[in-house]
């Protein structure tokens, strides 16, 4: 099937590019979420994160 | 999310996927506002009487920018047919065509969902409320419903623009002491006299795109009284941080010559009242308003900055 396809439309290079500009953008900002999350953990635990019961 | 409504636009089905790019969604955000958001809460975080771990803070305000962000792309999306009329507004993304309302609608809904979220698990669930009621505020009380009802919209409105320094205090400390109540009260103050500045010399793009702005509805003249009485009132009130303990006697005397001077810049501007010297100063005063907010949050955030820099340096 070609790239350029997608649900019957064939996309024109620009809307291609628009598309893999915002794919990339969202990828971004998750990674950032997770650094995010793990340094907030890391700093509201502190030393104790590793030293936990199991 | 990346699909134009066609039926909306009358696009082809080949120019119904969106070429919006991430820029455009930026955009949405209001990066401007999103700023002196930051910047306003970042001065409430620090006033608070409480130690915040670096990364923690850097994160709450991380989750407050987001929430005004998604105030700004909430609110791109119902006036988006205002926008369309008003010169300043035109090349917005969705007067532009190059966002629909429905992506701009789900955009700004799981920012704001998001950013409450991640500030109540940030820093804690006090702040998060005052986010959330923020951004409610903002997009139902004053977007949908004050703005085009009365011409008092950027009075009650203000509330949601003065709110940020307020949750910045309750991100650090739990609590909305004083200090965040007064920091709250100034930028309140404030905001009449900054947008009626602006909306005397736009008085007409406001009439056109059917915004009841003061200047339009009971006319420059009563504007201008209005923003000298605001400017009076907001005067003293700068003077309050200081007065209450939680700036220096420089950041006081600060506050007396900048106050000063916005009454002096109101009082101009009730003077001149006709050709293009009266928008001259008027826009003087618009120019001096931001600068008047931003010196005076900076003061008091330079000296909560300095107070923590280790004493051996």
């Amino acid at each position: 099937m070609n790239e350029n396809v997608q649900g019957g439309m064939k996309l024109t290079p620009e809307q291609e590019r628009s598309r893999r500009q915002r794919n990339v953008a969202i990828a971004a900002a998750i990674g950032c979420i997770v650094v995010l999350f793990y340094a907030v953990t890391i700093a509201k635990l502190g030393p104790g994160v590793i030293s936990r019961p199991f | 999310m990346a699909f134009v409504s066609q039926t909306d636009r009358g696009l082809s089905p080949r120019l119904a996927v969106s070429t919006a790019s991430p820029k455009d969604y930026l955009a949405l955000l209001k990066p401007r506002v999103m700023s002196l958001v930051i910047f306003t809460a970042f001065t409430g975080l620090l006033a608070a009487p409480a130690h915040v771990n670096p990364t923690i803070g850097f994160a709450s305000l991380l989750a407050i920018a987001a929430g005004a962000g998604a105030s700004g792309a909430l609110n791109m999306w119902y006036d988006a047919d205002i926008d369309a009329v008003m010169r300043r507004t035109r090349n917005r993304p969705i007067p532009a065509g190059r966002i629909s309302r429905d992506d701009a609608l789900g955009f700004g809904l799981t920012l704001a969902i998001l950013s409450v979220f991640c500030l109540g698990v940030i820093a804690n669930w006090l702040a998060a409320a005052l986010l959330g009621f923020t951004i409610f505020f903002y997009i139902v009380i004053y977007t949908m419903w004050l703005k085009r009802a009365t011409p008092q919209n950027i009075v009650i409105g203000g509330a949601a623009g003065a709110l940020p320094p307020a949750i910045g205090y309750a991100a650090a400390s739990g609590e909305v002491g004083l200090a965040g109540v007064i920091l709250f009260a100034i930028i309140f103050m404030w905001t009449p006299a900054h947008f009626w500045a602006l909306a005397l010399v736009k008085a007409s793009e406001y009439s056109a795109a059917g915004v009841p702005m003061l200047p339009s509805v009971k006319g420059p003249d009563r504007t201008r009284r209005a923003i000298l009485c605001y400017a009076v009132l907001l005067a003293p009130l700068g003077l309050l941080p200081w007065f209450i303990g939680i700036a220096s006697l420089a950041y006081g005397l600060l506050a007396f010559v900048l106050g000063a001077l916005m009454v002096g810049f109101s009082l101009r501007v009730y003077f001149c009242r006709a050709g293009l010297k009266a928008d001259r100063c008027a826009m003087q005063l618009f120019g001096f308003s931001i600068l008047y907010l931003f010196l005076l949050f900076a003061e008091i955030a330079g000296e909560k900055l300095f107070a923590l820099l280790p004493l051996s340096i």
